[in-house]
């Protein structure tokens, strides 16, 4: 007994050991694409002597951001607070609207076609009206963008992943005869858990994206959206590429940081 | 005799699944009595109402007609007042949960106090031998491992009645055998009644005090064998290897395959 207890821990061992290998193999190996095509965009950039408004060269855009350092990362604090505020609302909103779908299959019913149709409007586009609605001089409608195209991915996985509590559990819990409060806790909401992070990592580049680009049409100045449209509209093309890599570095951090959450809320969920 | 004597009194029982086919008797008129402290395994071939019969025991699911006490009382009222354990095919654990905890969730369920929570689980660790496993999860264990935490789950609340729908199904048969000796040695130590499902014919004979042989369309229980290969406390692997269990399994594939019984060549593995 102790010795399959031990091959059983050995295994364990040794696919965690097999993984964080497999890890610095996959890191590697995208490192290096990335540095070769960098190298052949610099290299075309200067053999064909393109001029800086059609692309400009990464080294010069890369002096830009050592340059504007400052200003780059004040403008990802600004774009990435609205991102998060929208995401958290979103993402609170989404998991409701889930519990109270799974409660009721008519309002469940009711609401797949609403969900259907707002999966497929452009949020973004509403920025300009939200402008209109609570005034262009705070964030409140860049907030709201990033909530509202949170909400539906948050929606849609948290409902599907109340939905999925195994027969097993469910026959356990009516042999224990426990309350359905207890089995909602116990149970239900932990079995959903993975699938809402799943949902947030979904979310999360789309609440940087529209967060950023809600920018572009109005409100305060001081976000990466702004930075870039008025570096464009100054003629500074490299300027306007230092602030894209800076959403792009912002985008990324959002997606790691869920993914790492769901990453970790996972952790014991693969095998049953 | 009072009913309050048994463990599981079965008369009657028929139940009908409505499908969109028409209707699919799965048990028809069955009749079961299973006392306490018996080990009495159901055996058929897939759809002969085996797994249906120990749902309707446990009150998962409810017979068409006929009648059903368990230690005396209606299945729902047993299954309220916590008379039985039970056990899946499937372990299923709560995969968040640590190996101690899964243990400990029926006692949480029904409000035991934190201490006794983990005195009952410590104990029942000890009884499985995985004390070693109690803050590991689920995923960082065998399937054996696993299917025995199950077991200990199902024995938490010290039940006089187990009630296992295939538990050792998924292993193979080399942790089968071992588990198989276990579950003996822990029905002898708790002095519960167990009705076990399976499909496996040596794994019947050798656990069991009595083995039903069912048949299906429609589920009947078409012989009962007496296996008499000693008390649960003196039996051991040695017995897989005496007469008496090959006649017991000689017995069963008759009831089995309706066929006069063939000279003993040995075993099958399942």
């Amino acid at each position: 007994m102790t010795s399959t207890a031990a091959v059983g821990a050995a295994q364990a061992a040794e696919t965690r050991f097999r993984l964080s290998g497999a890890g610095s193999h996959a890191v590697l190996a995208p490192i290096g694409l990335g540095v070769v095509l960098l190298g052949a965009w610099e290299f075309g950039v200067r053999l064909f002597d393109i001029d800086p408004f059609v692309v400009p060269a990464p080294a010069a855009i890369a002096g830009e951001v050592l340059e504007n350092l400052p200003t780059i990362c004040s403008g990802s604090v600004v774009t990435g607070r609205n991102a998060l505020a929208g995401l958290l609302i979103g993402a609170v909103v989404g998991v409701l609207a889930a519990l109270v779908s799974s409660a009721s299959r008519v309002l469940d019913q009711m609401a797949a076609p609403v969900v259907a149709a707002l999966s497929v409007v452009p949020i973004v586009a509403l920025a300009p009206v939200l402008y209109t609605m609570f005034g262009a001089a705070a964030d409140t409608a860049r907030i709201l963008v990033a909530a509202l195209s949170v909400v539906v991915p948050v929606y849609l996985n948290t409902l599907r992943g109340l939905r999925q509590v195994l027969p097993v559990h469910r026959d356990l819990m009516r042999a224990y005869a426990a309350r359905p409060a207890w089995v909602a806790s116990t149970v239900t909401l932990p079995t959903a858990v993975p699938f809402v992070f799943t949902g947030l990592r979904i979310a999360s580049s789309l609440a940087v994206i529209s967060a950023l680009i809600a920018e572009y049409f109005g409100g305060p100045i001081g976000g990466l959206g702004k930075s870039i449209t008025s570096a464009a509209a100054g003629s500074d093309y490299a300027l306007a590429w230092a602030y894209v890599f800076g959403s792009i570095v912002l985008g990324l951090t959002f997606y790691v940081a869920t993914l790492a959450a769901e990453l970790w809320f996972t952790r014991h969920r693969a095998t049953t | 005799m009072s009913a309050g004597t048994h463990a599981v009194e079965v008369a009657g029982v028929s139940r009908v699944f409505d499908t969109k086919k028409g209707p699919v008797v799965a048990l028809d008129d069955v009749d079961l009595t299973v006392a306490a402290g018996e080990f009495v395994s159901l055996i058929g071939p897939s759809g002969c109402g085996k797994s249906t019969l120990l749902r309707l025991i446990a009150d998962l699911d409810q017979p068409t007609s006929g009648t059903i006490a368990v230690r005396g009382k209606g299945p729902r009222q047993a299954r309220l007042d916590r008379e039985y354990g039970i056990a899946f095919q499937q372990a299923g654990l709560l995969p968040w949960r640590t190996v101690a905890a899964n243990i400990e969730l029926p006692l949480q369920v029904h409000g035991v106090a934190k201490g006794a929570r983990r005195a009952r689980a410590a104990e029942l660790l000890e009884l499985i031998g995985l004390t070693d496993f109690a803050d590991h999860h689920p995923d960082q264990l065998s399937g054996g491992m696993q299917q025995r935490v199950a077991i200990a789950r199902a024995l938490a609340e010290s039940p006089k009645l187990l009630l296992m729908d295939e538990p050792f199904g998924a292993l193979d048969e080399i942790t089968r055998e071992r588990m198989q000796n276990e579950l003996v040695r822990i029905a002898a130590e708790t002095g519960a009644a167990v009705v076990f499902v399976t499909h496996s014919i040596p794994e019947a004979v050798f656990l069991s005090d009595r083995v039903v042989v069912m048949s299906p369309r429609p589920g009947r229980i078409t012989g009962v064998v007496d296996c008499q290969l000693g008390s649960s406390s003196s039996r051991t692997d040695a017995v897989r290897d005496e007469a008496g269990f090959f006649h017991a399994v000689a017995a069963v594939r008759e009831h089995l395959h309706g066929t006069a019984p063939v000279a003993v060549r040995g075993v099958e593995t399942r």
